[in-house]
């Protein structure tokens, strides 16, 4: 079997996540809510050893995040030993703790493209919902960035407390000079699945900021690129989640665990390998994770004789587990689940904690809050 | 945008063309992005390079390939490649 199995397309994307240690508190965060259970983190050595066999089996894009991946002291080091090996590295930052000589040094080490994350457009905003005053000095970083001949990507979460400046959002990018502003509506795993009655937006919500966004994509064509992510609840087909499971992407999480997906750690009784035991090679070829959802033999029905599988391969396995319990089943999203009504009843519970006047606080992303979280 | 024959073409700061070994292919990276290149893309860009203008590129793609009447296909791939931001001009 392992032999056959190894005309597996080889992975493309690599995600580095360096550490959970982040100074910021988004209670959007896609971490694990036990995020403080996975103390080990690999070493310098061993980082070096996962990007040398990755590069080896043809991954190129090579994303260093977290957590906050600044507050690993060997980070140049990695970024010059990614270069070394032909990587196109993009640093996914906050941009908490980055100083200009950092920035430089950086550069110097090889690394491609910053991409700084911005909360929201105002500095109040910002503060509140990274839960931590960092909304000036993201600004000049971004303009640093800049300055030393980096394409600057801003990223922007978008959710229900900051969709409404999405017209300031826009204006900021521009006026910070960036090549590239990212609108990632949340995704719904993690803490923002936790947060989700308080970060997702209504429907006309939607449909207004997405309006505003597409009309300033044509305003600002050949200066600068909007992504717009957009959020499948409001969607009749999901995404095509990953690429597909296990044909492009490989993420790679502190502890050196394996993932086909960055949100794969939560689903329940999978064994991921650990890249302290396995080779890159032997995990994403041969481990049982790795297969568990490739090609379409795993699907059920509706999936199994739809024939827009090949398009969305039955959409996304985390989100079909945390909205269905079963994370064979089809993504709820698309509506030829049965289980479709899911989606329509958390929209409208999300909609009524919208419209009411007392809403329970968001639950932020910190190591008291993770604890909470163990002991429940 | 539209080409300007006149000005030299350069491949864009921002981007990075690589030859991948695994895939046998010249690669456009940019951010959390990479276009595969068939080999005659590969070719013409790798020519932008900020010493020639259009019928200079051209002309020598032309004569390395013993052949002629490459104006056409060369600028309509150049203007796609202008519209991505994967060269500039001036
Ligand atoms: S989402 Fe926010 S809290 Fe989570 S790692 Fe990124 S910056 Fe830190
Ligand atoms: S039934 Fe499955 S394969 Fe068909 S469209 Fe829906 S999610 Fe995609």
């Amino acid at each position: 079997m392992a032999g056959l199995l190894k005309t597996n397309t080889p992975p493309r994307w690599l995600l580095a996540e360096l550490t959970y240690a982040c100074p910021l508190q988004c209670p959007y965060c896609s971490n694990p809510l036990d995020y403080t259970k996975y103390k080990s983190e690999l070493s310098t050595d061993d980082w070096k050893r996962v990007l040398t066999e990755a590069r080896k089996m043809g991954a190129v894009q090579l994303g260093f995040s977290g957590g906050e991946p600044l507050t690993r002291p060997d980070l140049v080091e990695l970024v010059q030993h990614a270069r070394d090996l032909g990587y196109y590295s993009n640093l996914i930052t906050s941009g908490y703790g980055l100083t200009e000589e950092k920035i430089m040094q950086l550069k110097t080490a090889g690394l491609d493209h910053i991409q700084v994350s911005i909360q929201a457009s105002s500095q109040e905003l910002n503060d509140h919902i990274a839960g931590t005053a960092s909304f000036e000095h993201k600004q000049n970083v971004a303009r640093l960035v800049k300055k030393h001949g980096y394409p600057m990507v801003l990223c922007v979460v978008i959710h229900r407390e900051n969709i409404h400046q999405m017209p300031e959002i826009l204006a900021m990018a521009e006026a910070l000079g960036a090549d590239y502003l990212e609108l990632a509506n949340t995704q719904y795993y993690g803490w923002a699945h936790l947060n989700r009655d308080l970060l997702l937006p209504t429907k006309e919500q939607f449909e207004t900021a997405e309006a505003i966004a597409q009309a300033y994509k044509e305003k600002v064509a050949g200066k600068m690129k909007i992504y717009y992510v957009v959020p499948d609840f409001y969607e009749n087909r999901p995404k095509a989640c990953m690429n597909g499971w296990a044909t492009t992407f490989l993420t790679i999480a502190p502890d050196g665990v394996a993932l086909p997906c960055h949100s794969a750690r939560d689903l329940p009784n999978f064994d991921c390998p650990n890249v302290n035991d396995f080779s890159v090679s032997d995990i994403w070829h041969d481990s049982k994770a790795f297969n568990f959802f490739r090609g379409f033999e795993w699907m059920q029905e509706p999936c199994r004789s739809c024939d827009e599988k090949e398009k969305d391969f039955g959409g996304c396995r985390c989100q079909a587990y945390l909205l269905t319990g079963d994370a064979s089943a089809t993504d709820p999203v698309c509506s030829k689940s049965p289980q479709h009504y899911v989606v329509d009843e958390l929209i409208a519970t999300a909609r009524t904690s919208a419209l009411s006047s007392n809403e329970k606080p968001l639950v932020f992303r910190n190591s008291k809050n993770a604890g909470r979280r163990l002991s429940d | 945008m539209t080409l300007n024959p006149e000005q030299l073409l350069t491949f864009s700061p921002l981007h990075r063309l690589q030859w991948e070994e695994v895939q046998q292919k010249t690669v456009i990276l940019y951010p959390e992005g990479m276009v595969e290149l068939n080999q005659s893309s590969a070719e013409i860009l790798k020519l932008c390079d900020g010493t020639r203008h259009l019928a200079q590129l051209v002309q020598e793609l032309e004569t390395t390939f013993e052949t002629s009447g490459l104006t056409a296909d060369i600028t309509a791939f150049l203007e796609v490649a202008l519209d991505n931001g994967w060269i500039t001009q001036n």
